[in-house]
Formats: C-alpha cells, structure tokens, sequence
C-alpha cells in the first residue's frame, strides 16, 4: 500500500510526453521534500539531542571549548546527583496527583458539557457554543491577578485546588473536539433507547461514550500534558516549596547567573521530566496526530 | 352538554398536575441541555465572566494583595502612559508577534507541503517535528539556555562553522528577541500537521483540472492550494497571536535571572510585567489595570484579523 502511493500519485501527474520531464519530477516530488524534511528534523531533534548529551556529560567535559558534540565519557550519576539537588520525589508526587485530577475532571466534564452541545437540540444551542469557542482566544494570563486574589481568599494558595477544580468545569477544546465525535455517532440508538425510557445520563455513559472511547482518549492525553507541561499556574498558586511541581522544582538549578548553571545535572533533571511525555508521545503518536489534525479538518 | 371543542385538547393533554410538570414537557430540551451544560456555564462564569469582571474593579484601586484595597479611580491607567517600562513591554511584545507568527506560519506551511509529497518514511518526520510541540515549554527553555549559551552551547559552533560571527544570543539585547522568535518556530510541527490535515482535505480533481489546462506547480499553489487553505491558516493566525502574546515562561527561564526581561529589558514582554507588578512588587492594582488592557488589545486585535481576513479567507460554497 505503501508502495502504490507515489506510482498512483504519478500517474495521476501530467502523462510523460517527454522523458526528460521525469527526473524534474522527481525531484520535485521526491528529492526536495526529503532535503527539506531532513534537514528541519535535523534542527527540531536538536534541543532533545542536546538534553541527552549534555546529560550525560562528566562535569569537566563541560568546559571543553569548543563543545565536544558527543560526550567522551559517560557519567551516568548524573541523574542521581540531579534527584539530589532537589526534592525530586516530592515534586513528582506532587505533580502526579495534580495531573491525575486534571485527567479525571477532563474525562467527567467535558463528555456532559459535550452532549449537551451535540445529542440535545435546543434553542439558542449554537449561539452558546460560539461563546464557548471565542473564549478559546482570552489570554489566561488576563484572568490571573483576579483569579488569585479570589483563590487567595478561598485559601486555595499552596493547594492543588486553583490547578484541578477549574477543570472540572469543561476546556473550550477539547468540549470542541468530543462534540464534533458525538455528532458523528448515529442518531438511531440513542431515539431508540429514548422510547425505551432510558435517562439522557444513561445514554450518554451506555451508548455514547463506548463509542467515543478513542476520542475520550485524546482528551486525557491532551489533559495530562496540560497539567505536566504548565508552569505559569504551579509558579502562581504553589508558593511552599514543598508543594511544587517539577516545572517549577527545575528553577532550582537557576543560580544569579545563567552562565554558571550545572548543565548536566540541568539536563539530567529535564530529561527526567520529559521522559514520561516522550514515552507517551511514543505509545499513542497516533492518537496525538489524529487529535490535532482534527482541528485541520474541521 | 360536552363542548366539541374542546374535548379534542382534553383528550390529547391529559390535565397537568402542577405548573413545573407543563413548563418541562415544553421546554423539555432546553432545561435538560443547560443542564447538560451547566458545568460549563458554572466554570465561565466563575473562572472567567467573574474574574474579569472583579479585574476591572481592582483596576481602579491601589491593592498590595493584602487588607483593603484603595480606590483611585484612573491613576492606574494614567500611570501607564507615562510608565517607560510598559511602552518598552509593549513594543517587545509587538516585535516579537510581528515576527515570530508570520514565520511560524510560513515554516508550518513549508513543513506541510514537504510532507504532503509522496515520500514513503513521512511519518519518521511527522513523528520528529511534532515532538517539540508537546515538550514542555520549560523544559525547552532550559535546553535552549544549554543550546545558545555562547561557549558551551552547540548551536554557535554551528554558525561558526558556517563562517558566522559568534553571537551571544542570549546576553546581547540585539538577538534576545530574535531568539525567542527562533525559540517559536520548535512549535510549527503542531500547525503544520493542522495545514497537512487540510492540505489532504483538497479534493485531487482540482489540481488534475488545472494541470490539463497547463497550470505550473507555483500557480496551482498559489491559486488552488493557498485559497483552500486560507481558513485553517485563519485559525493558526489567531491562535498564534492569542498565545504568542502571553509569551511568559521562555522568558521567565531563558532570561529570568533577576530581573527578568534582561538584558536591558530587551526581553521585557507584556506579560513578564504584568506578573513582576502583580506577584513581586505587591502592585496588583496597576496588574489588573495591565490584565484588562491586554484583554481589550487581544479582543480588538482578534476582530481586526477577522475584519481583515474577509479580504483574503476563501470560505467554501461562498
């Protein structure tokens, strides 16, 4: 299958007339797509690149000039010594219990507020659900001198609560990208379960969502990268050290000066807190491509 | 005795026990809709509606974050016309949108149409180009600062291997900016799997039409191609605009050594300021006048993107 796809693609071009035609094609369709795409993978696998080989570089090996591309030796303490500087564990339970909530108030919330938007016409419907896209474009750094004067007097500061609850309550996005999957699912069933007396709850949970299991998904991905990635939020709310998160935690390698940060221990600790999304990113690439290119197809 | 007129209701709608019962069977949808949605209309209205609402009213007094605050009327936004710091803020920021969104979208557009050809190992690429997109953006940061660090970092041995000058990206308020812009682009593999996505929603007919009628690859992308694409591209450039003028957290890691902004406030961005008043020099008052400016400027900057893309956006049918 493949295979079949540049023969039937160049087939589908112009016929040949002229055999000398045929190498300008290919190198249009073949050859400059792949230098391109080659080269720009070249410049986006960098910084990774760079994370793991500074990583793993022995501290002298750092003050090599020029930079050694590889290193010469590996130290692998590294990453111990890093787990050291910082409350390592404490910072990944913290972030732990923060992403699992997000996840759980993504997968409750948004399917409801999707169903809503999707299986039940009512009047005014789409007129809402343009609100909800617009405010897809408010900037949350607007919201965030209110938001915490109005969680410093719930006396959320040092809590997850500022970080979890409000998303409990729906994210314009991803109530966009379960309502287009609900609208596709057949109106059949549900009309049928509903002569039979079945609740809107019910055939939301027993008919709807075992269907919208694969976009279900790409909600609790997406959901768990928000709450791993963020560090606006855990830098506002979580002033206690002991209750950071690990975005927050890696400022601890941050001296006065940004020219005499450890590096490799930086690094090291970076890259510990990226490998869960890596590993992630990896089991489900699918299901990342197919969430965001959703949004392409309309 | 029985009126014949009437029976024919009495017999379709048995008698309602109560006023609530009558009011649910007719408006049966729209109660249990916003029921449906009520998490939503909770969450906008407490988290967002609120917020902004109660950012205007801290606008107009003088608040450290504790005990009262003092009104003042307008002084906040009198303040910030003659506020050196903010106009500097603001033409960082707007430096930093003008540059950093029209090339993310032309990269994300280069990047598309590369992988949109018929190269068989397109998803190693694919794969490749979007990682940096769900990488943490601290994490990214932190990288670039070992990246572009002018002795250790590689990417100057690069440039100096190129025959380029040694530039000190990061500490040279020439090329701050410019590093954050080239910062941007690490995220145009998300855009552009959104333009390949829609690239591939272009029906083949079209550009098999124009290629009996002789068109060149360069026409048919300027005239089938790009006019297809021109709502998705909509959408990239408002998003793009929405998020890159919160710029907050490169800015914070990269060039937060005290204060941040530096060197020289060359990096100073809108929101970087509007969080030093807020959260370092107990000015919440004058950050909530800065909040709300910046909700007007991002809504006013929305509405002339779309008042201008009416010029250019090609809607299908349309």
């Amino acid at each position: 299958m493949a295979k079949a796809i540049p023969a039937a693609s160049a087939a589908r071009e112009a016929p040949v007339t002229n055999w000398w035609l045929h190498p300008v094609r290919v190198l249009n369709q073949s050859v400059v797509p792949r230098l391109i795409l080659i080269v720009m993978c070249a410049v986006f696998i960098l910084p990774l690149f760079w994370m793991v080989s500074v990583a793993l570089k022995p501290t002298a090996e750092l003050s090599l000039y020029p930079p050694t591309f590889w290193p010469q030796q590996l130290r692998w303490e590294n990453f111990s010594d890093a787990i050291n500087v910082f409350p390592f564990w404490q910072y990944l339970r913290n972030t732990s219990i923060i992403t699992g909530l997000t996840v759980l108030g993504a997968v409750i919330s948004n399917p409801i507020i999707a169903y809503g938007f999707s299986r039940i016409d009512w009047p005014g419907r789409d007129k809402v659900f343009f609100v909800v896209l617009a405010t897809v474009f408010i900037p949350y750094p607007v919201l965030i001198i209110a938001l915490f004067d109005i969680f410093a007097r719930l006396g959320w500061i040092n809590t997850f609560w500022p970080l979890t609850v409000p998303l409990f309550f729906g994210n314009p996005f991803w109530i966009f990208l379960l309502r287009q999957f609900f609208m596709q699912i057949s109106q059949e069933v549900s009309d049928a379960a509903r002569i039979d007396g079945a609740s809107e709850l019910r055939i939301l949970f027993q008919i709807i969502m075992p269907q919208a299991l694969p976009a279900l998904a790409v909600v609790a991905l997406f959901a768990a990268l928000h709450a791993w990635n963020d560090f606006l939020g855990p830098l506002l709310y979580l002033q206690d050290a002991t209750m950071y998160t690990l975005a927050v935690g890696l400022t601890f390698f941050q001296s006065a000066s940004q020219y005499d940060i450890q590096f490799n221990l930086l690094m090291a600790a970076s890259l510990l807190v990226v490998a869960p999304v890596i590993t992630l990113f990896l089991i489900f690439q699918r299901a990342f491509v197919e969430g965001i290119s959703f949004g392409g197809s309309k | 005795m029985a009126d014949t007129i009437v029976l024919p209701n009495t017999i379709q709608k048995p008698p309602e026990r109560s006023g609530f019962n009558r009011f649910y069977r007719k408006h049966r949808n729209l109660i249990v809709g916003l029921l449906f949605i009520s998490p939503w209309i909770v969450g906008f209205v407490a988290f967002l509606l609120y917020p902004i609402l109660y950012t205007l009213q801290i606008s107009f007094t003088r608040y450290s974050g504790f005990g009262e605050p003092v009104p003042v009327g307008f002084e906040n936004y009198q303040h910030m016309l003659n506020d050196s710091v903010f106009w500097i803020a603001v033409g960082n920021t707007a430096f930093y949108l003008a540059l950093a969104v029209p090339i993310g979208v032309v990269v994300a557009m280069v990047l598309a149409l590369a992988m949109n050809q018929p190269v068989r190992e397109v998803s190693i690429y694919r794969a490749i180009l979007y990682l940096p997109s769900i990488l943490p953006l601290f994490a990214l940061s932190f990288v670039y600062l070992a990246l572009l660090h002018p002795s250790r970092g590689i990417f100057n041995q690069f440039l100096i291997n190129l025959g380029l000058p040694n530039i000190n990206w990061l500490g040279d308020p020439q090329y701050s900016k410019i590093a954050l812009v080239m910062l941007a682009q690490f995220g145009a593999g998300q855009a552009a799997l959104i333009f390949l996505a829609a690239l591939k929603g272009i029906p083949p007919s079209f550009h098999e039409a124009a290629m009996l009628d002789g068109a060149s690859a360069w026409r048919r992308f300027w005239g089938i191609t790009l006019p297809l694409m021109t709502p998705v591209i909509l959408y990239d450039l408002i998003l793009g605009l929405s998020l890159g003028i919160q710029i907050f957290t490169q800015v914070f890691i990269i060039f937060g050594s005290d204060p941040p902004g530096s060197p020289a406030n060359s990096t100073m961005m809108y929101v970087v300021y509007l969080y030093l008043n807020g959260f370092r020099y107990s000015q919440m008052g004058y950050a909530a006048a800065l909040a709300l400016v910046l909700f007007v400027v991002t809504l006013i900057l929305a509405m002339l993107v779309f008042r201008w893309s009416r010029g250019w956006v090609h809607y299908e049918g349309a």
